[in-house]
């Protein structure tokens, strides 16, 4: 399965996606700019995604410790997610994200 | 400068490495002063999951981010280590004598002969709430943190957050001010139960407010805010604000460590890996902070390199000493060291 990753920068990247991931490691083990400083932990929201419409309600309810966090970040949208909460499986083939700005690294930071 | 603070070591962080470096450094007689940013000890096991578990210490099949910062607490209280907390190291220059001089935001200067930072992530700073034009505000009536309690004396004050920050100033607050309100998106808190139900019992004797809802604008001129708007379910109300507490949480920056003149790699500072030395001699780093070929980010490789740090540290606060290794097991001169002979 794969998915779809636009970048910071714009630019779209193709990841091979592993059905039982989180979608946060596999931005994360591709270099992109993700901070995922929690390593998933739904402590940080810095793995802040925006997943395109269709696929967005695809998805299950956020907990309300995420939708706590995504409040936290000053660029959430209405298709806002943590990466780190997405898990990947077949019914997500093809998801399209895109890196918030509040997702990059300090050293990268856009 | 007010303070000036002379020690051997002084420990930048207060993570479960820069608390086992104390164990290490005082099995060899070198005392420490810890500075860090957050109120507490622990770095990351105690900030972002002090209920989770790790199962990766050795000796302990399962223990939570809490429960490690306790026993490492425990561990190393026989060698009194001195702690700073709530201030961020600035500064850190190195001394014609080779000595080392630290500044903190809190206006406090250390002087010692070895630096070892510890400084994990990186700093933790506050979150600063989604509101446009908060920052013209900041330090003047928005804070993040309550450094003077007399600050908030008989103002009109807004507390924003449902975590223990949140709850633990609404109850420490609410006997000095005027008035207290706290905003929250929902009924529900991530704070100790005996603090939520307490803030609930104010709340019935009507002497703090609760209001579920999301700040909105903030109102005011030359920095200090008159109204901070709420918007709730039944529209957005104008509340009279003279001081606002947003606690939104902490995210962990770099911050200061990469102005140091030290040499980074992607952030991360570069030591050698018999001493975990620095490219400046007498500053040590190590932990998450520091980069070597093979490292790891876990506490155990911290532990380790606590323990070869202090041997390298040694030679510098006590330079021609010989130093005897020895284990604590069978050692009657470190068992002394540690209270239990
Ligand atoms: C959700 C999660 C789960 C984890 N699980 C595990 C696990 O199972 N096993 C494992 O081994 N590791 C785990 N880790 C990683 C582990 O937490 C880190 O390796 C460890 O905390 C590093 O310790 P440290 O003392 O080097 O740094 P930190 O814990 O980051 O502490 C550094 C401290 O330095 C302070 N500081 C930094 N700069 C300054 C400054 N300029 N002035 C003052 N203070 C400063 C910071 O505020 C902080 O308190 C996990 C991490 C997370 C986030
Ligand atoms: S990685 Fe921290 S919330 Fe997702």
């Amino acid at each position: 399965m794969k998915i779809l990753v636009t970048d910071q920068s714009g630019v779209e990247h193709e990841l091979e996606g592993l059905d039982g991931w989180r979608t946060m490691e596999v931005i994360r083990d591709w270099g992109l700019n993700i901070k995922a400083e929690c390593g998933g932990a739904c402590s940080c929201a810095t793995c802040h995604v925006y997943v395109e419409d269709g696929w967005f309600e695809k998805l299950p309810e956020p907990s309300d410790d995420e939708e706590d966090l995504l409040y936290s970040t000053l660029d959430k949208k209405p298709n806002s997610r943590l990466s780190c909460q997405i898990l990947l499986s077949e019914d997500l083939d093809g998801m399209r994200v895109t890196l918030a700005p509040s997702a990059a690294k300090d050293s990268e930071a856009a | 400068m007010s303070n000036e603070i002379v020690t051997d070591v002084v420990i930048i962080g207060a993570g479960p490495v820069g608390l086992f470096a104390v164990f290490e450094l005082g099995l060899l007689d070198i005392k420490c002063h810890l500075i860090d940013i957050l109120d507490r000890p622990g770095g990351q096991c105690a900030e972002l999951y002090p209920e989770k578990p790790i199962y990766d210490i050795p000796g302990f099949p399962m223990v939570t981010g809490q429960g490690l910062t306790d026993n490492l607490m425990q561990q190393i209280a026989p060698f009194g280590p001195e702690f700073h907390f709530s201030r961020m190291v600035t500064k850190l220059e190195k001394q014609e004598d080779g000595s080392f001089r630290l500044e903190t935001d809190a206006d406090e200067v250390f002087r010692c002969k070895v630096v070892v930072i510890a400084a994990g992530g990186g700093s933790f700073q506050p979150k600063r709430p989604p509101v446009d034009g908060i920052e013209e505000y900041e330090n003047k009536s928005v804070f993040y943190a309550v450094r003077k309690m007399d600050d908030f004396r008989d103002q009109d004050v807004v507390i924003v957050g449902g975590g223990d920050s949140a709850l633990d100033w609404t109850l420490n607050l609410q006997p000095i001010v005027r008035s207290l309100t706290l905003v929250h998106r929902r009924d529900a808190f991530k704070a100790a139960p005996a603090s939520v139900n307490k803030m609930k019992e104010l709340v019935m004797e009507g002497k703090i407010n609760f209001l579920l809802g999301q700040i909105g604008k903030l109102e005011g001129k030359d920095g200090q805010i008159d109204h901070v708007h709420i918007s709730m379910d039944s529209g957005d109300t104008p509340l009279p604000a003279t001081r606002l507490l947003p606690f939104f949480g902490l995210t962990m920056k770099l911050g200061p460590v990469a102005d140091w003149g030290l040499e980074l790699n992607d952030n991360l500072i570069t030591v050698d890996t018999e001493k975990f030395e620095s490219s400046v001699p007498g500053i040590f780093a190590i932990g998450d902070i520091n980069h070597y070929p093979g490292k790891l980010k876990l506490i155990l490789s911290g532990f380790h390199e606590a323990a070869l740090m202090a041997q390298a540290a040694k030679a510098v606060v006590s330079p021609g000493e010989r130093v005897v290794f020895q284990y604590t097991t069978s050692s009657t001169k470190l068992q002394k060291k540690l209270g239990v002979v």
